[in-house]
Formats: structure tokens, sequence, C-alpha cells
């Protein structure tokens, strides 16, 4: 494997787990708290769509000029990445409330429980299965789609997402309770500094941008925006917090 | 499915809540593309346009009380 490929394997890899981890909490606390059949039910027609739209668009994206791929897909990814990487700064720094699985465990099952029973098939527990996978899955379609277009190897992403999913699946099972444990805010630090450097790098060179060493400059870009971001974290929290500034 | 509300659910999904760095990352590359059609070198570019939104973006953030205690104790 190339360090191309493995860089691609291991930000999907990354991306997809903590995707996944916020998509079984909601799933567990709702088949905990109603109906399993009818949670695992929405589980499935979620995933079957999503297979169906990377199956789908996967190949047309790779039709496309490798250029005009690139700044497109670049331009997103760059988009999406500054956005993921702006709220870890914020939960690193202390300005934003940090992911808690075990509180939104704890919300999902109350809210689940405050809906009353339903006879035969429970569609609630369907449908909140459903859109929680649905929704964390289309970021996870949207970055296997954009990384393994640009690298054309939209497969090695999907195997990079399946094993995360089983990964986060079989720490479920084993456990049985929300993956607190779970670095999610690290992990989304790194997945974001990860996008921003792959979406700026294909980004600039779809747009005719020369980078010195080709593809051996990924690694100093990464390695320059986690600087950058690591000192805007510094910068956050060594201001005066909300409460000092009121006073 | 009424139009209007899945154009809006795209948008949120890809622009997201700080339409910002959406408009960053198009400037970054557009600028990127601008100049490389003068024939100057410009790899440089889009990092320094991005990583300068994404602080700007960050001005007036501060850290939230119950962080701040936290981290004084």
């Amino acid at each position: 494997m190339s360090g191309a490929e493995l860089s691609l394997a291991l930000s999907v890899f990354l991306a997809c787990a903590v995707e996944a981890v916020e998509a079984f909490t909601i799933v567990l606390a709702v088949g905990t708290t109603r109906d399993w059949p009818a949670a695992l039910a929405g589980t499935g027609v979620a995933t079957l769509v999503l297979a169906v739209l990377v199956a789908a668009l996967g190949p047309a994206l790779t039709v496309l000029p490798i250029g005009v791929l690139r700044v497109v897909v670049g331009g997103l990814l760059l988009t999406f990445g500054l956005q993921w990487l702006r709220k870890a700064i914020l939960r690193a720094a202390g300005a934003k409330d940090k992911h808690d699985e075990e509180a939104i465990f704890a919300t999902e099952r109350a809210e689940a429980a405050a809906i009353p029973a339903a006879a035969g098939f429970d569609g609630y527990a369907f449908a909140i299965s459903f859109k929680a996978v649905l929704l964390e899955g289309l970021e996870v379609a949207f970055i296997v789609l954009t990384f393994g277009a640009n690298q054309h190897n939209v497969g090695l992403a999907a195997a990079a997402a399946a094993l995360a999913v089983l990964a986060v699946l079989g720490a479920g099972l084993v456990l049985r309770a929300p993956l607190a444990r779970v670095p999610e805010n690290g992990m989304k630090f790194t997945v974001g500094v990860l996008l921003t450097s792959f979406g700026i790098f294909w980004g600039a060179e779809g747009a005719g941008a020369d980078w010195p060493g080709g593809e051996a400059s990924l690694a100093p870009l990464v390695a320059v925006v986690l600087v950058a971001a690591l000192a805007m974290v510094a910068e956050v929290r060594g201001r005066a917090s909300v409460a000092e500034v009121a006073t | 499915m009424n139009p209007r509300r899945i154009l809006d659910a795209i948008w949120d999904f890809v622009v997201g809540d700080d339409p910002r760095l959406a408009l960053a990352a198009l400037v970054a590359i557009g600028l990127t593309a601008v100049v490389c059609a003068l024939g100057l070198s410009a790899w440089w570019l889009a990092p320094l346009i991005a990583l300068g939104a994404l602080r700007w973006t960050l001005r007036g953030a501060r850290p939230s009380a119950t962080s701040a205690s936290k981290t004084s104790s």
C-alpha cells in the first residue's frame, strides 16, 4: 500500500469510526428502551440506502476529468474539513461542550421512553434509528466518495469505512454500553486536520498549483495545519472566559 | 418532499453553520487558479487563506465559565 493509499484509508477509517460511534449511541438508546427489531430494521434500511448511494455515485464521479474532480472535491472537502476543525478547536479550547456519548445516550433514552409504546412494529424506534444512521452515514458516504474518487480508489475507501463500522459494532456488542471511552473529541480533531489538509492539497492541485515534491508535500502540509490548529486552541484557551468578561 | 427543504438540507450539510468557511474555501481555490493562470507559483496561497479564515472565525471565541474554572483549579 502506498503512502497516499495509507493516508486515504486512515482518514476514512477515523472519520467513519467517529460517525459510527455517534450513530451507535442513538441506536443503542432506542433499542434498549423500546424495540431492538425495529431499531435494527431502521439501521439496516439506512445502511442499504447509503451503500446504494456510494455504489451509484462512486463510478459516476471517477469519469469526471481529474482537474475538475480535484477542484470540486477539494473545495467540498476543504469546506467540510474547516467546519470539523473549527468545532474541534472550540471543544479543545473549552469554548464548546465536548461530545459526551453517555450524556447523549441518557437524553436519547429519556426521549424514547417518553413516547408511548407501540402495539406491533415500533415505528418510532425504526424512524429514530434510520434517521441517526442515515445522517451520520451521509458524512461517511461523502468522505468515502470524495477521498476515493480523488485517489481513484473508492473501493479502498469503502473498505476502510466498513472496517471502522465493524470495529465500532464489535466494541459495542462486547460492552453493550455507550462507547464513552472512545477518544471521540481527539479523533474529530485529527479528522478535521486531515480533511482540511487533503482539501487544501487537492483543491490547489486541481486549480493548477504544483506542490513542491508532489504528494510528498502532503505530510508537511498536515503538520502545518496541525500546528496551526493547536496554536489556535492555545490562543482561544488563553482568553478570558465568558464569565470573566461579564464581571 | 418540498424542494426548498431539500436544498436547505444540502446547504446545511455542505456549508454547515458558518458560511464564512465555505466562502474561504471558494476564495482559496479561486485565487490559486487565478495566480496559476498568471504563470506564478501558488501552492502556498490556499493554506494561507484557509488557515487565516479559520483563525478569523475564532476571533470572538472564549472558554466557557465552567471550562475556565476547571482549568484554573
